[in-house]
């Protein structure tokens, strides 16, 4: 562990943000009227974003677009995030962060590549439950972990899947990309991965010897 | 002249060009009016430090409004801008980069900061191929040091072929390399001959020397010196997280709104307008600029201002779209444009890029690998003598720009995963996640492109944008270079992944057209408005100084006559400093 880099503490790292903030204003003579200092305006705030589409407000993140997924619809969403990230004894399942929540914010926004990511989302999801009732006689969250892996197997590899299962094996893919894309940028999915970044250092540091020997690499290379 | 002016001089734009310019000019005591088509941008207020990927919408993902996602300091900007459209003839495809924010595109950009050689200068006399620039390595060498001292760039000097070493302490240290970076050096060293050395970044891996450098830059100036030296002590060294490209709150990275900005107006001399969209510079009888029109976007109407000088800087294409909507009886075909060269010869960078996956990164011991957001290393071009031998099917060189480790998950992190679990999920897809986690590598061609006589844009006819300022029309073909040289690039990397024991992602295509980035993707463009030695075969002098309106000046990289494999915004700072010397020592002699 001391081979890793110091971390500025973070009080350091408060202060030199803080100092940044409050510095003279960089429009000293500015035309439109935005000659107020920096230390004056809200912190919380940022009163020169438009909190438009092309310039939002970077600081307080809004989802400007109703959501679209039905209760029915998310239901079963996240007992197949779950299926494709369950909880095990380092993290929780893909629920527990909104997997699910997430998807139906991808889908529903106002973009083409979305738009159609939720034609094949939708259509999926039907699909599952009409699959589940064929197979089991039961909607896909009331499966038992062995039937729903009986169904995921057939679809969980497009290049492997039977000609009837291509288009379910590409909305498994996608959901299982969403469901990642969902997972890993949170907290708990960066503490899984290992990720320990994103935290200002008092000095960056060559990488730990371990890391080295683990690529074949010693001091020096 | 006839009336008295409002201003020394008036520089349109504010990013790399402009605040340069304007920084020059008002330590200098000229009274300057700067001009920004995008809103006033405050990066110490507005820039998402340390925010993670989850507290934004799409988890941070790309969009058309925010195509580098949606913590990038990019403001109303993209390849599309509301309301502000381009067209391409034939589906030629140009993508047109602007941002419509103080300070421009240097608040995202990824600050690499290359120098052009001395090859870089003299590429007509090389190969036969383009022009020649009209300044030598030499002229400009000075510049560079200069600039590099000024804004803080990190690097090594290494004494490579056409890879100009700076003048001694102007780098800043470079950070000690990655685990991946060190692996590719070793693996290119041991095995492939291809030198893997430190990038230059405009980022401060140590503060800056705020004694020193104020007094080496500007020594016969104690205003320059004061503003120089308190906005270097206000700087932060870098603190090695979270993305360059949101914009930098501690300004340990160069933004023109935390670097050049913030003197120039602490002298008293600059102005800044903001939402002020130029639409003409106006000349009077006798030819010469007076002043720029102008719309203020707030209310709408037009405005004029008057200088004795105008300074163009507002990035390579929207430069050459105010010349051409210059028109006036004493130059029908728009202003400077005698030589009709006024949008020819754009140029952008070639791009091509693949991925690998590392097996001897899988399951790395967890450690910090964020280090500058962006590269430590990269390779620079190292074929010269193979070209010379007539051995590549391709004329100019590229460098290898590279990345990977276990840098913060983003959207799409796992994507292509199953090629590699064939479709794993439950448990072991978390098992498999932690495995892959940091071990794929992704490598960036950046090569020259030469000038040709089908890339050009021009007004068009059909088309005004929402302020009523006709918009242009982008005509685009490479040539053979161009695709040879990105499907060599493609090769390379393939080459260097399977000498790691890696695995390529994706496809090495056997014809470059399909290697090759889309014109504009790689946003290096430059050209429109040629520098040279030849009215006649040229738009500026080796000064940015118009051949036909001396009082006009375009110092962005519209000038460009060549576009090296160096990311041109070091060296559109180096000339814009340049250029503005030249201009106040006309000024001191009464010819401006």
């Amino acid at each position: 562990m001391d081979e890793w880099p110091r971390r500025m503490d973070r009080r350091t790292a408060v202060k030199l943000i803080t100092a940044a903030a409050a510095a003279p204003a960089v429009l000293g003579a500015c035309g439109t009227g935005a000659t107020e200092s920096a230390a004056s305006r809200s912190r919380s705030g940022n009163p020169l974003a438009a909190g438009t589409p092309s310039d939002p407000n970077l600081l307080e993140p809004v989802v400007p677009w109703d959501l679209t997924l039905s209760e029915d619809e998310l239901a079963t969403l996240a007992s197949l995030c779950d299926t494709i990230i369950p909880a095990d004894d380092r993290s929780p399942a893909a629920s527990a962060v909104g997997a699910h929540e997430f998807i139906d914010e991808w889908v529903s926004a106002p973009y083409d590549a979305m738009r159609e990511d939720g034609v094949l989302v939708r259509g999926g999801l039907v699909w599952l439950d009409e699959e589940s009732e064929r197979r089991f006689g039961a909607r896909f969250r009331e499966l038992s972990g062995e039937s729903r892996t009986e169904i995921c197997d057939d679809i969980c590899y497009a290049p492997d899947a039977a000609p009837e299962f291509q288009a379910a094996a590409r909305f498994f893919d996608k959901v299982r990309d969403l469901t990642a894309t969902a997972f890993y940028t949170t907290r708990v999915g960066l503490d899984d991965l290992g990720y320990v970044g994103n935290v200002p250092l008092a000095s960056w540091d060559p990488p730990p010897e371990a890391a080295l020997r683990h690529a074949g690499l010693k001091p020096g290379d | 002249m006839s009336a008295r002016s409002d201003y020394d001089v008036i520089v349109v734009g504010s990013g790399a060009a402009g605040g340069m310019s304007a920084l020059v000019l008002a330590v200098h005591g000229l009274k300057v009016l700067m001009l920004e088509a995008g809103r006033n941008y405050d990066p110490l207020v507005e820039t998402p430090m340390f925010q993670l990927p989850s507290e934004a919408p799409l988890r941070g993902a790309g969009t058309p409004e925010k195509p580098f996602g949606f913590y990038d300091a990019t403001v109303d900007g993209g390849w599309q801008v509301p309301g502000e459209p381009y067209a391409s003839a034939d589906g030629a495809g140009f993508m047109w980069w602007r941002a419509r924010m103080l300070g421009g595109r240097t608040n995202h950009w990824g600050r690499i900061s290359l120098r052009m050689g001395e090859y870089d200068f003299r590429p007509y006399s090389r190969d036969g191929l383009g022009f020649d620039w009209p300044l030598t390595y030499d002229d400009l060498a000075p510049y560079y040091d200069r600039t590099e001292a000024l804004i803080g760039v990190y690097g090594s000097n290494e004494g490579l072929e056409n890879t100009p070493s700076s003048s001694p302490d102007v780098l800043l240290p470079p950070p000690a390399p990655r685990v991946h970076e060190l692996l590719t050096r070793k693996t290119c060293a041991d095995q492939l001959d291809i030198p893997v050395i430190p990038a230059h970044l405009a980022i401060l891996s140590t503060r800056q020397d705020a004694e020193r450098w104020p007094a080496e830059l500007f020594p016969d100036n104690p205003l320059a010196r004061r503003v120089v030296g308190q906005s270097m002590r206000s700087r932060a060294a870098c603190f090695w997280a979270t993305p360059c490209g949101r914009g930098c709150s501690i300004r340990a990275n160069f933004q023109s709104t935390t670097v050049l900005l913030p003197p120039a107006l602490a002298t008293g001399n600059l102005e800044v307008r903001t939402d002020a969209m130029v639409r003409e510079v106006t000349v009077d009888s006798s030819g010469r600029a007076t002043g720029v029109h102008y719309v203020d976007k707030t209310t709408r109407l037009d405005e004029h201002a008057s200088a004795s000088v105008v300074i163009l800087a507002a990035s390579a294409c929207e430069s050459v779209r105010i010349l051409l909507n210059s028109k006036s009886g004493a130059f029908p075909q728009g202003l400077a444009n005698g030589s009709g060269l006024v949008g020819k010869y754009l140029m952008d960078t070639v791009g091509a890029s693949l991925g690998g996956q590392i097996p001897v990164l899988e399951g790395m011991p967890p450690h910090n690998q964020d280090g500058a957001s962006a590269m430590h290393l990269y390779m620079p071009w190292w074929l010269y003598g193979q070209q010379a031998a007539g051995r590549l099917d391709f004329a100019r060189g590229y460098h290898i720009e590279f990345g990977g480790g276990r840098r913060m998950p983003g959207p799409g992190v796992f994507s292509g995963l199953e090629q590699f679990t064939g479709g794993v999920y439950g448990r072991r897809f978390k098992e498999a996640a932690r495995r892959y986690y940091g071990s794929f590598l992704y490598f960036d061609g950046r090569g020259e492109m030469i000038p040709n006589e089908d890339c050009y844009c021009e007004i068009d006819p059909e088309r005004v944008d929402r302020w009523g300022i006709p918009t242009l029309k982008f005509h685009w073909k490479w040539s053979k270079h161009e695709l040879n040289q990105a499907r060599h690039m493609q090769r390379t990397f393939r080459d260097i992944i399977e000498a790691m024991g890696g695995r390529v992602m994706g496809t090495v295509h056997e014809d470059g057209a399909d290697s090759i980035a889309r014109p504009g993707e790689i946003i290096h463009e430059v050209g429109g408005a040629i520098m040279g030695d030849d009215p006649d075969r040229s738009v500026l002098n080796q000064y940015c100084q118009s051949w036909e309106v001396p009082n006009l000046f375009v110092t962005d990289g519209a000038g460009f006559v060549s576009n090296a494999d160096k990311n041109p915004t070091l060296s559109i700072m180096a000339i814009a400093w340049r250029a503005c010397d030249y201009l106040m020592d006309r000024m001191r002699g009464g010819a401006l």
